[in-house]
């Protein structure tokens, strides 16, 4: 018995090894300026998990191999109670890796979330309502107009609630994709009418949380053109499931073309470049 | 004013009358037992469950006849609704999380072992402690009536007298919110879509019902292990048993209040129209708050209110779940390896580690929340740091085995299986303990891999492993060793194989509480391991009918048990089979050694109990290390 369950711990120890190396599937390939880092901190951190957990179960596997009742009368276990020596050595070890670990774990996090976004970065609005995603650009003027949640008029396609008496929202534009600069930095300030949801493009490697009565603003610099599936992540409710949209990392000679239009030539010109972009092979 | 000692002041005579003996028992053995039957009637439940969701997310589109007899709300056709699915989430979740991952693991075995070895005749409060059971189920039949009283006419009418929001019977489905009930989804009520009717009610009434319930129990165990020690029972020749079910009270004890507050909080927002979480100027399904009587207006709430409120507790609710199967792998481990437990001393400081290092890691849960990106830095770096302890105690079972003479009995093979899992589960904290790694790793099927595999199964093979151990004693029965055994290699294999594929998923980016993967290219290249999972969580689950069968059988047809079948070494075992009404017949045991002398060189056996009297000891009474 002891024999079989010891193969068995090793036999699941291999083929769970074996599943995170074949390589078939893994993050998908990154688009964001920081997703190297965070990959490589991935990296390191599976790596010293992988050794643990092999570690662990080969050791557990190899004491229930060894260490098997004979059923002879006098064969007794070792008598010990254990050694405060090995346990200072066990104990100092791990909390060197672990917290190193955590240490090192931080430096994506500070230079995303500690930081403003630089001057000049590309701002695009964020609302998401229930099941859907709508982006709001700031226009020429680089002035976001006025918004205000009296003037929310779904019906009326006005989702934001965006003021049209204010004269900075005159060449404002809303989408439900979200369409960004290639290698400039983009700020999103990220807003939700109703309850709580969570911008997640999984190539730009970062979550937040769009949280109703906050505005929260987030920082990233895209650096491959493409169009790439953007899901909601947090459960908002029935078709959360289907909380999907695009975004569109374009050329700047793309994005100063947006610049200049109203909305409605702003949607055609977004459904032509979700159109022309392909989805990355996966 | 003096005070008097009473020899057995907690002794209550032998009830006769079966009401009394078996349904309204203060015996803390019966109550434990009482505690047990429910979370094996709950987990059943929960497990029904997550079979529907697995049907649901690798046969989407399959019409199954069966369904739409069984669940004509919330699957017409035979094909569920997303709805339905969320709504099996979320009563999955709550179910598995507080009826039996909080029941069976302390107010089971805790209830019916605690008392027993440290010797007492009861706990301290049996009143308090039947009244502990008695609400806990009430919680249980409150949380069944929230999955039916939108989908059901005549249950949607039973609370509508309390109000509007309690009518239900509107043809939809149970709550929707996770078992964590994000606000505002959780709090604005039905506006907000399907789940959120008067289900949601029933939901957070539950849960409040269910944290006085254990706050009962939490006050008993640390009362009863704190003043009712036998003579000898000093806190360092404790079980370590003892020792993880009275953390685990110590932790219910600070934790679930904050729930039971944040639960009155946010069924206030939901019935009497406050604002603790819901902020001002929401415009949900076309109406603004304020601007109809269907959505009164709301302001000044906060969102993330409820998420410290819900996870300050949260957190330190997965250490009560798996605390005690700490406990009794360690208790078992020892007891089949022949060994003492290695670094007796070690082990119970990690429990204390663990214990008090859980209420400063609750943030873990919302770095991408949008709280201050600072104190994430600090709750990622206290969560790492939880890890040692975690690995301390790893080693210690490691070193518990070296140089056993191991016998593999089920209940051993389930006690190796939780250090197993336990590290299988526990080891992936690293990843999703660091804020930057979290960005990506958010709410995606990591989590769920890493939650389920630790405090899930884990300590469920904690429990499976107590109740092959114990049953022996509470029915003076054996469970059936080969059907046991057969019961263990299926699930040991089976949860390796559901869970493991689920990393995979998160590393690729699969949300969680998805109700289908369909939308999303970068999802298709995992259908053949979504498909993998469900058939393991089809045969896993199926073999878990081996185990129920083999529980009924043997609780009546079983081989009969002596007093110390597995000559073992703790009180439970020195008292009669099963255990009299008063525990010790009248007279409490005197404790002369630690818990675990096994293999003590010159002793006549291999074992020494705790109550041998004169057996001479190196380096015994618990203490770490050798003494030469």
């Amino acid at each position: 018995m002891g024999r079989v369950l010891a193969v068995i711990i090793w036999i699941i120890t291999l083929l769970s090894v074996l599943l995170f190396v074949s390589g078939k599937w893994w993050f998908p390939a990154a688009i964001s300026e920081h997703a190297p880092a965070l990959d490589r901190q991935f990296l390191i951190t599976i790596l010293i998990v992988g050794i643990s957990f092999t570690a662990a179960q080969v050791g557990l596997g190899w004491m229930i191999w060894k260490y098997r009742d004979t059923g002879k009368r006098d064969d007794r276990a070792v008598y010990s109670h254990g050694s405060n020596r090995l346990e200072v050595v066990w104990t100092i070890i791990t909390a060197v890796v672990f917290i190193s670990l955590g240490v090192m774990g931080q430096s994506v996090w500070a230079s995303l979330r500690l930081h403003d976004a630089p001057p000049g970065s590309y701002t695009v609005e964020a609302v998401a309502q229930q099941f859907q995603w709508n982006f709001h650009y700031p226009g020429k003027d680089n002035k976001f107009g006025r918004t205000d949640p009296k003037l929310i008029d779904d019906s009326a396609l006005n989702f934001v609630g965006l003021d049209s008496s204010d004269p900075a929202a005159a060449d404002d534009a809303v989408t439900s994709a979200l369409a960004i600069p290639v290698n400039r930095p983009v700020e999103l300030r990220l807003r939700s009418k109703d309850v709580i949801h969570n911008f997640w493009v999984p190539q730009l490697r970062f979550k937040q949380d769009l949280v109703p009565g906050m505005e929260i603003k987030v920082h990233f610099t895209a650096n491959r053109v493409g169009k790439y599936e953007l899901a909601c992540a947090e459960l908002c409710g029935q078709l959360h499931f289907k909380m999907k949209s695009y975004m569109l990392v374009l050329p700047e000679d793309e994005i100063q073309t947006l610049q200049g239009l109203g909305q409605e030539q702003f949607q055609a010109k977004i459904a032509e470049y979700l159109a022309k972009y392909p989805l990355p092979n996966y | 004013m003096s005070v008097e000692h009473h020899e057995g002041v907690h002794r209550h005579p032998a009830p006769t009358s079966f009401i009394r003996k078996y349904i309204f028992s203060v015996d803390h053995k019966v109550i434990g037992i009482q505690y047990i039957l429910l979370a094996l009637v709950a987990v059943l439940v929960g497990m029904a469950m997550s079979l529907l969701m697995r049907l649901n997310l690798s046969w989407p589109t399959t019409h199954w006849p069966i369904l739409a007899t069984l669940f004509p709300t919330g699957a017409p056709n035979g094909v569920m609704t997303p709805e339905f699915y969320l709504s099996l989430v979320t009563m999955h979740g709550t179910i598995m999380v507080f009826f039996v991952l909080t029941t069976a693991p302390q107010g089971g075995f805790g209830n019916y072992f605690l008392p027993i070895q440290i010797g007492a005749e009861d706990m301290a409060f049996p009143v308090l402690n039947m009244l502990s059971f008695w609400v806990t189920l009430v919680g249980f039949i409150v949380i069944l009536l929230a999955i039916f009283v939108e989908g059901n006419q005549s249950i949607g009418q039973w609370f509508s007298a309390l109000g509007p929001s309690f009518t239900g019977g509107s043809g939809t489905v149970g709550p929707i919110g996770g078992w964590t009930g994000y606000a505002p989804l959780s709090a604005v009520g039905k506006i907000a879509g399907p789940g959120q009717g008067a289900g949601m009610n029933l939901w957070v009434i539950s849960i409040a019902i269910f944290c006085i319930g254990s706050l009962l129990g939490a006050l008993n165990f640390i009362t009863t292990l704190l003043n009712m020690r036998t003579k000898g029972m000093s806190l360092m020749r404790m079980p370590l048993t003892c020792w993880a079910w009275f953390t685990t009270a110590v932790l219910a004890l600070l934790s679930f209040p904050v729930l039971l507050g944040g639960g009155i909080l946010l069924l206030l927002d939901r019935i009497a129209g406050t604002s603790f979480f819901i902020p001002s100027g929401l415009y949900i399904s076309g109406i603004l708050s304020g601007s109809n009587p269907n959505f009164p207006l709301h302001t000044g709430g906060s969102p993330i209110l409820w998420q410290h409120l819900f996870w300050f507790f949260g957190h330190p609710e997965v250490y009560i779940a798996i605390l005690p199967g700490m406990g009794a792998t360690s208790h078992i481990l020892a007891t089949f390896a022949r060994k003492p437990v290695f670094g007796y001393r070690a082990m119970v400081f990690a429990i204390f580690a663990i214990g008090l290092l859980g209420f400063f890691v609750w943030g873990h849960h919302m770095f991408i929340s949008g709280m201050s990106p600072y104190s994430a830095i600090a709750f990622s770096i206290l969560t790492l740091s939880i890890g040692v302890p975690s690995a301390v105690k790893t080693f210690n079972w490691l070193g518990t085995l070296w140089g056993a003479r191991i016998r593999f009995t089920t209940a051993m093979l389930f006690a190796l299986g939780f250090v197993s899992l336990f590290v299988a589960g526990g080891i992936t904290g690293l990843i999703l303990g660091q804020s930057s790694l979290d960005l990506a790793m958010h709410d995606t099927y990591i989590v769920t891999a890493h939650f389920h595999l630790v405090m899930g199964v884990a300590s469920i093979f904690g429990m499976f492993a107590a109740i092959y151990f114990w049953l022996p004693k509470m029915f003076g029965r054996f469970m059936n060793e080969p059907l046991g055994k057969l019961h263990f290699w299926f699930t040991f294999v089976g949860v390796y194989t559901i869970f493991v594929p689920m990393h995979i998923m998160g590393i690729v980016g699969m949300p969680r509480r998805y109700a289908s993967f369909g939308e999303y290219e970068f999802l298709k290249t995992l259908h053949p391991l979504v498909l993998l999972v469900s058939v393991a969580a089809v045969i896993t689950i199926t073999a878990q009918l081996i185990f129920y069968f083999n529980l009924i059988w043997s609780i009546f047809k079983g081989k009969k048990a002596g007093d110390n079948p597995w000559e073992a070494t703790t009180l439970e075992w020195t008292t009669a089979t099963p255990p009299p009404h008063d525990n010790f017949a009248g007279v409490l045991p005197t404790v002369y050694h630690g818990p675990y002398e096994f293999a003590v060189p010159g002793a006549p056996r291999d074992f020494v109990m705790q109550t041998d009297v004169g057996a001479d000891i190196p380096g015994g009474d618990g203490h770490n290390g050798h003494k030469h």
